[in-house]
């Protein structure tokens, strides 16, 4: 199966998911270039954490007028699964493609520490393998990490399943300790912790498990092998 | 700021009639003390540099270690005090982009970012606490925009530093071999200025880090942009991996005239160089201005015509400029014009060596009492004291500092920071650990024992992670040089890491020197910090959970030498006494026997003796593992001391074991068979941190109470201006 990892300009964490995806699952990843086209027998696309055009203006918003993102959104509609983590996160609600923003952390700092997330939707092509309420032990790194939503669009993401992971502790200020969320098909899904970082016992202290199933879960939506 | 008189003389002998105003630009550029070590240079060959893994190619801005299987290890130390102290933010931002492209002009990746700040009283003084605020900003806007961890590095606050910063950043990089850019020319090349435009920021930046802070020359300092420094890492690396590169160096301090001398003078060719092909911030720049700028974000690269199409390619793919400013001669001149017309025309052995200083040097007069002691006033609650330790700024865990730097991008890091040294997993399965420490207040007693101190404190940090040194980085930090006394003290400190480095065949890999650190109540203690880099074969079994009942060794002597220690200088307010002295052959044997017992999988933990002592050590391994501990200070191998020396003397060469209760024969056994001075000393368990002296219990702190103090102690200061413990 075909997986497109994305890359701007400032984008930092593509060679580590490029590396997880290729020699820890074994998938067949590409780079492709913000300016260039998506090809059409894409099977997946992930947007990689960093600091595309250096973060101005505010996280994201510069690379959500990439060429490259129109591709990103008609796949989006043709319901291919699309990740995006932490600055992919970011471009992905600048973008319009999910909802709600992501403003500085309550702290003012950026916060580079090991978290855990609870697993609030597994129908997401992402979260398929976890049981409900599962805890993912996962970094993040992040400065403008605090997920915010008004209240209409948290009642509509409620309603909808759209809330995919929670932190189960306070650690940013986000709205409802929202961690990741989905687009109202669930194929669009953010967050910002870092699986990446996370899958490999390596340089995982705690538990290099519940990470993987974030890659498993992709692998068996696509019901590909290996 | 410009030449000395002498200088000027020397000038117009060597090229025999008046320089133009550009050269003399140039020269004054490249023949400050920043850029030319003319006070240093003589006395720094005395250092070993070479040795079976170093790898020495002409115009290597960083050393290079080979690891292995085809790979190589890159490794530099910068520092960025001047403009930090003026400008926090941009100064230690730049300070790492500074060392960054350092690591990048030898063809390899940057991997990884070290921090040594050091700042005043940040207890009680206000503008100290804006500069370690700002400068730990700094640091991390510009790493963690790079996608580059910072995974280690120490804090320090000491009044000699009032009004005034040091911020050392050092750098490794990994690469295969092959990729090396092996520098070199060949006739008709062009010399390619790539990267950000050249602005009027920075301007002399190189004489304003030579000369005493008097001004706050805001000019001077660099403006940041990692967004740009991380598209030229790319584009770089892309180039490299295509063989565009001949040569490469990264422009820095003394901006386009340091570079392009220097590439020259390395490379034994002339170059020569049109200032109006420069791409400029600002049009309206003189030709002195262009040379001398340290705009940041620059590289010169050497290329063939044949190739500079796919360069170019490559530029225009990242945006960033790319201009063709001049192109390869073989008359050994460095030839600056603007157009037609000739603005400087040296040559460029001259402008790239300056004339070397032999500077007088004397023993200060301070250090004639300096080790006598005082009487001091008992401690009458040892509890209260430690806790008064574990709170201090220069003790408290540093987790708000490194914390707020991205320490896990790379996917490389596996021991976070926060432990004694962090670890990185290499391609080919070995493993890089590293350090940086320095030591003012035991430099500032004893110039030469505090120097090895502190190279021995970086070797002990790697040690304990089980990695074997082998490779060091130093950097000289002392005052104005011209006075005797402060040169003294930079000749003992070096000629200690010299002795040191050459008896443990640790060579020195890179390095810098630092002077004219003055602040307005004089110079800084003499701060020479050392990064130490070691190597291991295999994933090493350290740290380990520690649990109930497992036990605590101490090997190394507990000396009566608590000179520049915390316990005086923090809790007596007393700065004097004997300065702790590392034993060579102790040293060695407890270093070894420590590598073995890792290798052989028989500790749990290991952790070095330093800032603090023994009691503060201890204390980490508790607060860290949540587990209390109870220890028997009479068991402490070494003479008979009194308790509060036991517990905080700074005595060298001692480490804290940690095992398993059935491990402790063979640990025992291996010890005893190296001649090792050790001791079983205590016990893990309950959740108290324990200190008896016979049956009398003379410490007994909460853990839990004592970890959350050790962890809000920094913040609370900084962020609120309030005191723990």
């Amino acid at each position: 199966m075909k997986v497109g990892v994305v890359v701007f300009p400032g984008s930092n964490c593509d060679r580590d998911m490029f590396h997880v995806l290729t020699d820890v699952f074994h998938l067949d990843a590409q780079y492709y270039w913000h300016e260039k086209g998506l090809p059409k027998n894409i099977d997946a696309v992930i947007l990689p954490g960093g600091f595309s055009y250096g973060d101005r203006l505010r996280a994201g918003v510069i690379a959500a007028h990439s060429p490259i993102i129109k591709d990103v959104q008609k796949m989006a509609e043709k319901g291919i699964p699309i990740l995006g983590v932490c600055n992919g996160f970011q471009i992905l609600v600048e973008s319009g493609l999910l909802p709600g923003v992501l403003l500085k952390n309550e702290s003012l700092n950026f916060m580079c520490e090991w978290t855990n997330l609870i697993v609030e939707n597994n129908k997401t092509p992402f979260t398929n393998q976890f049981k409900l309420n599962e805890k993912i032990p996962i970094p993040i790194a992040n400065g403008e990490g605090r997920y915010y939503v008004d209240n209409d669009t948290m009642k509509k993401l409620k309603k909808n399943n759209q809330i995919v992971f929670r932190y189960s502790e306070i650690v940013n200020g986000s709205s409802d300790r929202i961690a990741g969320v989905c687009n109202e098909d669930g194929n669009v899904v953010g967050m910002m912790p870092h699986p990446e970082r996370a899958v490999e016992s390596e340089i995982n202290p705690i538990d290099n498990k519940p990470s993987s199933l974030i890659f498993e879960s992709l692998l068996t939506n696509m019901g590909a092998t290996k | 700021m410009s030449l000395e008189k002498q200088e000027l003389l020397d000038l117009k002998s060597k090229i025999g009639r008046e320089p133009t105003s550009t050269e003399l630009q140039i020269v004054a550029a490249e023949w400050s003390e920043h850029c030319s070590y003319k006070s240093s240079k003589k006395h720094l060959k005395m250092l070993p540099m070479t040795g079976p893994l170093v790898i020495n190619e002409k115009g290597y801005d960083s050393g290079v270690l080979d690891v292995g299987d085809g790979y190589v290890v890159t490794a530099h130390i910068e520092s960025h005090n001047h403009p930090s102290a003026v400008e926090p933010y941009g100064g230690a931002a730049t300070g790492v982009g500074g060392v960054i492209r350092d690591i990048l002009s030898a063809g390899t990746r940057p991997i990884a970012i070290f921090d040594g700040l050091r700042f005043g009283n940040i207890e009680n003084d206000l503008q100290a606490r804006w500069l370690f605020k700002n400068a730990v900003t700094g640091i991390a806007d510009y790493g963690n925009c790079l996608g580059i961890p910072t995974i280690g590095g120490e804090v320090e606050f000491d009044e000699c530093y009032e009004n005034y910063a040091l911020v050392d950043v050092a750098a490794l990089g990994f690469g295969k071999k092959d990729n090396l850019i092996k520098n070199h020319a060949k006739k008709g090349d062009l010399v390619v200025l790539m990267g950000g435009s050249t602005g009027r920021d920075g301007i002399g930046g190189s004489q304003f880090a030579s000369d005493s802070l008097e001004s706050e020359d805001r000019s001077a300092v660099q403006i940041p942009d990692p967004f740009i420094e991380k598209l030229i890492i790319e584009a770089v690396l892309q180039a490299r991996n295509d063989g565009l590169i001949h040569a490469m160096k990264d422009l820095g301090g003394g901006g386009l005239s340091c570079a392009i001398s220097e590439t020259a003078d390395a490379l034994e060719i002339g170059i020569e160089m049109d200032v109006a092909k420069v791409h400029t911030r600002e049009s309206d720049m003189h030709p002195d201005e262009i040379m001398v700028s340290e705009s940041q974000e620059r590289m010169l690269i050497v290329t063939s015509k044949a190739k500079l199409k796919k360069l170019e390619e490559i530029c225009k793919k990242f945006r960033i400029g790319c201009s063709v400013i001049g192109n390869v001669k073989f008359d050994n001149q460095m030839h600056v014009k603007k157009g037609k017309k000739t603005f400087a025309n040296l040559p460029t052995d001259v402008v790239a060596n300056a004339t070397l200083l032999d500077l007088p040097s004397k023993k200060p007069a301070y250090l004639k009492t300096i080790e006598d002691e005082k009487k001091f006033k008992p401690i009458s609650n040892y509890s209260k004291t430690l806790m008064r330790l574990i709170a201090s700024p220069n003790i408290a865990s540093k987790i708000w500092v490194y914390g707020q730097y991205d320490h896990e991008v790379g996917i490389r890091t596996v021991v976070k920071p926060g432990a004694d040294a962090s670890i990185l997993r290499l391609d080919n399965g070995k493993f890089l650990s590293a350090k940086i420490d320095g030591n003012p207040k035991q430099c500032y007693i004893n110039p030469r024992e505090g120097a090895i101190g502190c190279f021995e404190e970086a070797c002990r940090n790697v040690v304990c992670t089980g990695a074997k040194p082998i490779g060091m980085l130093d950097h000289l930090q002392f005052g104005n040089p011209n006075d005797p006394e402060i040169f003294w003290t930079f000749l003992e400190s070096l000629k200690g890491l010299t002795d040191f480095a050459k008896s443990f065949d640790i060579p020195c890999v890179g390095g810098k020197v630092s002077l004219y650190n003055e602040t307005p109540k004089g110079p800084i203690k003499p701060t020479p910090v050392i990064g130490v880099i070691g190597l291991i074969d295999k994933k090493p079994s350290v740290p380990q959970k520690i649990l109930s009942d497992d036990c605590l060794l101490l090997v190394g002597d507990t000396k009566d030498e608590l000179g520049g220690s915390e316990f005086f200088e923090y809790i007596h307010k007393f700065v004097g006494g004997k300065c702790p002295a590392v034993n060579f052959d102790d040293s060695k044997k407890n270093m070894k026997s420590v590598l073995s017992l890792i290798k052989n999988d028989l500790v749990k933990s290991v952790h070095d003796c330093s800032k603090g002592g023994l009691a503060i050590a201890v204390s980490e391994l508790s607060m860290t593992n949540q587990i209390g501990c109870k220890v028997s200070l009479e068991k402490v191998p070494g003479e008979k001391l009194d308790p509060d020396r036991v517990l905080f003397s700074e005595s060298h060469s001692r480490y804290l074991l940690v095992c398993d209760k059935t491990n402790l024969s063979k640990i025992e056994t291996i010890l005893k068979k190296n001649k090792v001075s050790f001791k079983q000393i205590g016990k893990f368990g309950g959740d108290a941190i324990q200190f008896f002296n016979g049956v009398k219990s003379i410490i007994d702190l909460s853990v839990q109470k004592a970890h959350k103090t050790w962890i809000h102690a920094l913040p609370n200061l900084v962020l609120h201006g309030k005191k723990s413990g």
